[in-house]
């Protein structure tokens, strides 16, 4: 059965591979033993009720709940075949090549130029000034922002409206080249007409880049991505393609929630 | 194809290292600030413990009532006042007989205190009884001789550069070795007010003019403070009056506290013309200065009540006044008065402004009242620092640990307030 | 219904409305009263400070004591001598108040910046909870112990330094005066700055953590940069207490009005020239007196300048990320 379904459709490589993952805050476990591949070049969606767990693990592709003290990550989770949490790794190095992108759009107080170079600066991508420049309006073309910033790049970036300071968020996480890019509910504070443009440059970004979300929005999962992951209470229910998620759910949990039983 | 290795390259290690760097420099500065912070205290303690302990020379004195009370009325003023010097030099001329000379007689008697015949005066006074008989009285060392014992004065320097000379250190000896020296409780410290000499001296005078002053200050800031902070955060509308208040009151917690002084200089002492070095001017000028602190302090306290308690007061048909008062302002009393107390510590601390009201003199005298010239502890800290005789190094450390020891007793009765009367909303 | 039983409800509602009323505009007034103390207190400072300081710019004109380059009040004590005013020039006491400010925020500024970044951006909470109250003691100690500190050993220390390279120092210096100033400031910049720092949103971090920013760069690019305003509020504030501070520097600073930017020589300030002309046994109407109060104007106008100048800029930063 299963082995049908993957010669039907073309299968792409893991570029990521999570594997047993437990996540504790203090004494409470919020991620239960997961277990989840994400497929290179394509948006692979986390969706489940508020409070699942499904930030936190995403946050444990790049470590970010390192920055957390109470925060205990165990499992294996892999990265191009590298197991991320192992001590030779460069933190540095694991979050410039997995981006990411927040709840809420979150522009440094600089120009919309500074921003989109931060990245570039810090890891010293650029060799020139033009270079950076060229680095900084290639990233912002790819976010799909150019057009709209091009004669204000000294702005603050801060000035931008909530679609285009995360458009600015999306295109600063580009700037560096990562391989992934991680989304946190990155439309979940934007209009309807911003989410669409977002959600059209996701499709756009899928064939340079991998994306994870997470989101809420189970319209949303359902356009943008080709895998979904349903959690609740901090366990991985159910996963697979995003047609059979939300067409044949294999388990009742993720059938109540697709139709709106529970949320 | 991109670079999908998590190694570490060069240019990270670098940057693990600038963040090393930049982690130590904040480490470095904390320390730095915090060694400085022990070397003061410890530079303070290390010269000011030896001023608890003070010399005394033990002689025989006859107490010959020809000399103290040749009409045998025994009046105490007449006791006092009479001279006991030939007494003390008698006594010294028992363990000395070979000093005879007039002008080595004097300086033999320059190795007791100049207070010595008050001492002996006071014992008597307290104690007539003795007059007619022989005893070993203890008598205070002069400041030189204190130093001396207590290794401040360094017997190789040349003889020239140090006013205790080899024969006063002979002589020191000589008393040393019968055992006739010995260091004590300095209880003349915390007994007396100022003087010139200073194994004289005392911080009692001070210290009560550090009480009175801010007593005073606690009278008017403690009811001004908690009322303005009340009116403003509960009565006042928001409008420009406010605002004015407001800004107001922060802008008066920058004003250097000499500002204040001068304030106090030409409208408490000028203008209205109230006594001039006193404890009640110095205290109101320090309420002003401590005013806006309580203030502040005061207002945030009451914005941490909780607004549920007005509703609830309110909603029983109480008024505003009575919801106030009744409610709200027992709840953060604790609050305030932890606030008060901090502000009255900083105002024990304050210097500048008593120096421009003249609450900067040599005053022996132990004030009774709010009206009576006095200092106050820090000035007197200020005085003893400006005076020349060497003496007055360890009392004036000496008094810096006092005053430093009330701080924290202050300190920590602030923070004992709060811990015991805090509430958790 | 009982329509009697009602209005005498109504009535006796009403009677009592009016005695409380009356009450409440009792205690209102003395609140209110309460209130205009601190008004009071600033107007008082204005116009004593003014009314002094305009009857001596009567006896001294005013430019010549804005602008005069020479103080020496104390030829004024002899009325038959020639020049019998003195020279009452502010600007040596201005450059002496300034250079020790300086002194003084150039060693509170590392450390304070350092302290209050390492504070909010480093440090496990225990570590917090025990050092920032040990920092803050540090404001809390009378400025007269600083001054009788900085006059005792630290300017020996600096003198036999001194000495030992073969230099001359005088046993009063700036450089006594401004270094222990410095010490006596690091919790006022470590303090605001720690809540300004804190004040910048988590949101900022996680972004420049999220691209791979070590945390020394997080804070340096990102988080410093956004919190500058409020820390130039801080250092502003300092800069005002440095001008104010009195006991330090007049027992560690000197009297000599000199022209000068040598730290290492004694240099004089307004506050301690404030203090000098205040203390002696002088008749009230001098214009050495007076001059007083027109230092004390001056060093009001400078000091309240900072001071709202830094809580504007303080106001803006924290309404920004409130």
């Amino acid at each position: 059965m299963e082995k049908q379904i993957e010669t039907a459709k073309p299968v792409k490589p893991a570029i990521m591979t999570a594997k047993n993952v437990d996540v504790f805050y203090g004494k409470n476990q919020a991620i239960d033993n997961v277990t989840l591949d994400i497929p290179e070049n394509q948006i692979t969606a986390l969706i489940g009720p508020s409070g699942c767990g499904k930030s936190t693990f995403l946050r444990c592709f790049n470590r970010m709940n390192d920055t957390i003290d109470i925060c205990k990550v165990s499992g294996d989770i892999r990265f191009a075949g590298q197991d991320i949490y192992d001590p030779k790794v460069d933190v540095v190095a694991l979050r410039a090549r997995i981006g990411m992108v927040f709840q809420k759009a979150n522009p440094f107080p600089k120009s919309i130029y500074d921003n989109v170079a931060y990245g570039p600066r810090i890891h010293d991508l650029a060799e020139s000034k033009d270079e950076l420049t060229e680095i900084v309006i290639k990233s912002l073309k790819r976010a799909g922002l150019y057009d709209e910033v091009a004669d204000r790049l000294d702005d603050s970036g801060t000035s931008l409206s909530g679609g285009q300071q995360q458009r600015l968020c999306i295109a600063r996480a580009i700037a560096v080249d990562p391989q992934i890019i991680l989304m946190d509910e990155p439309c979940s504070a934007l209009d309807p007409i911003a989410t669409a443009i977002i959600e059209e440059l996701m499709e756009s970004m899928k064939e340079r880049y991998t994306i994870v979300i997470v989101t809420h929005s189970m319209a949303q999962a359902a356009r943008v991505s080709q895998k979904t992951g349903f959690f609740h209470l901090g366990k991985l229910i159910e996963h697979g393609d995003t047609d059979k998620i939300f067409t044949n759910p294999d388990n009742e949990l993720t059938q109540n929630y697709i139709s709106g039983r529970i949320g | 194809m991109r670079d999908l290795t998590l190694n570490t390259s060069a240019q990270m290690q670098k940057r693990h290292r600038k963040e090393t760097r930049f982690k130590w420099y904040g480490r470095i500065a904390i320390l730095l600030s915090l060694a400085f912070l022990v070397f003061m205290f410890a530079a303070i303690l290390l010269r000011g413990m030896s001023a608890f302990q003070q010399t005394k020379i033990g002689l025989d004195i006859s107490f010959n009532e020809q000399v103290i009370d040749p009409a045998g009325t025994r009046d105490p003023g007449d006791m006092a006042r009479a001279n006991y010097k030939p007494l003390i030099s008698a006594g010294l001329a028992e363990v000395f007989p070979e000093v005879t000379e007039r002008r080595e007689k004097n300086q033999l008697y320059k190795l007791i205190s100049n207070g010595g015949m008050f001492e002996l005066g006071q014992m008597v006074v307290e104690n007539p009884e003795l007059i007619g008989t022989k005893q070993t009285i203890w008598l205070s060392a002069s400041s030189e001789a204190d130093l001396f014992m207590k290794g401040k004065i360094d017997a190789k320097v040349e003889e020239e550069l140090r006013r205790f000379k080899d024969r006063d250190i002979a002589w020191f000896n000589t008393l040393k070795d019968q055992g006739k020296i010995k260091k004590k409780f300095n209880t003349t410290f915390f007994k007396s007010g100022d003087s010139r000499e200073p194994e004289m001296a005392g911080i009692l005078g001070a210290a009560f003019g550090s009480f009175f002053s801010l007593l005073v200050c606690f009278v008017i800031s403690f009811p001004l403070g908690i009322l303005t902070a009340v009116y403003l955060e509960e009565f006042a509308k928001k409008n420009r009056i406010t605002d004015l208040i407001e800004v107001n009151i922060n802008n008066l917690a920058a004003v250097p506290s000499i500002v204040f002084g001068l304030l106090g200089l030409s409208i408490f002492l000028n203008f209205f013309n109230l006594p001039r070095s006193t404890p009640l001017v110095g205290g109101i000028v320090l309420a002003l200065m401590t005013l806006p602190t309580i203030i502040i302090a005061s207002r945030s306290i009451l914005r941490s009540v909780p607004q549920n308690i007005r509703d609830a007061a309110l909603g029983l048909g109480a008024s505003k006044t009575q919801t106030t008062f009744h409610h709200v302002v027992p709840l953060a009393m604790p609050g305030m008065l932890t606030g008060t107390i901090l502000g009255m510590a900083r105002a024990l601390g304050e210097t500048a402004p008593l120096l421009m009201i003249g609450m900067v003199a040599f005053i022996v005298d132990i004030p009774k009242g709010i009206t009576d010239v006095a200092t106050s502890l820090p000035v007197q800290i200020f005085l003893w620092a400006d005076s020349p005789e060497k003496g007055f190094v360890e009392r004036t450390s000496a008094a810096i640990i006092v005053l430093l020891v009330f701080l924290v007793l202050m300190n920590l009765f602030a923070v004992y307030l709060r811990r015991r009367m805090e509430r958790r909303w | 219904m009982n329509s009697h039983f009602d209005a005498s409800v109504d009535l006796n509602l009403r009677h009592a409305k009016r005695s409380t009323q009356l009450k409440e505009l009792a205690i209102k007034s003395v609140l209110i009263a309460s209130s205009l103390v601190a008004i009071l207190t600033t107007i008082g400072i204005v116009l004593s400070l003014s009314f002094e300081a305009f009857r001596f710019f009567g006896k001294i004109p005013f430019f010549d004591f804005l602008f005069g380059l020479d103080w020496s009040p104390q030829t004024a004590i002899r009325s038959d001598q020639v020049g019998s005013s003195g020279a009452f020039g502010v600007v040596p006491l201005l450059t002496g108040t300034m250079l020790i400010s300086f002194i003084a925020m150039v060693v509170a500024t590392p450390l304070g910046l350092y302290s209050a970044v390492y504070l909010a951006e480093y440090a496990k909470p225990k570590t917090r909870n025990w050092v920032k109250p040990m920092l803050e003691l540090l404001a809390g100690i009378p400025t007269v112990v600083y001054g009788f500190f900085a006059a005792l050993v630290v300017a020996p220390i600096i003198r036999s330094m001194g000495s030992g390279v073969g230099f001359e120092i005088s046993s009063e210096s700036a450089m006594a005066a401004g270094l222990v100033m410095g010490i006596m400031l690091i919790p006022f910049i470590s303090s605001l700055s720690d809540d300004v720092i804190n004040a910048v949103p988590q949101a900022l971090r996680d972004a420049s953590y999220g691209m791979g920013a070590t945390q020394a760069e997080t804070i340096t690019k990102v988080v410093l940069p956004a919190a500058t305003p409020g820390i130039m509020g801080s250092l502003l504030l300092a800069i005002s207490r440095a001008i104010g501070e009195t006991m330090i520097v007049v027992m560690a600073a000197g009297l000599a009005a000199k022209l000068s930017l040598n730290p290492f020589e004694a240099v004089t300030t307004m506050t301690v020239q404030i203090v000098t002309l205040l203390t002696g046994d002088q008749e009230f109407d001098s214009a050495k007196t007076l001059a007083a109060f027109a230092i004390a104007l001056y060093l009001l106008v400078l000091t309240l300048g900072l001071n709202i100048i830094a809580l504007k800029i303080v106001d803006n930063y924290k309404k920004k990320y409130a």
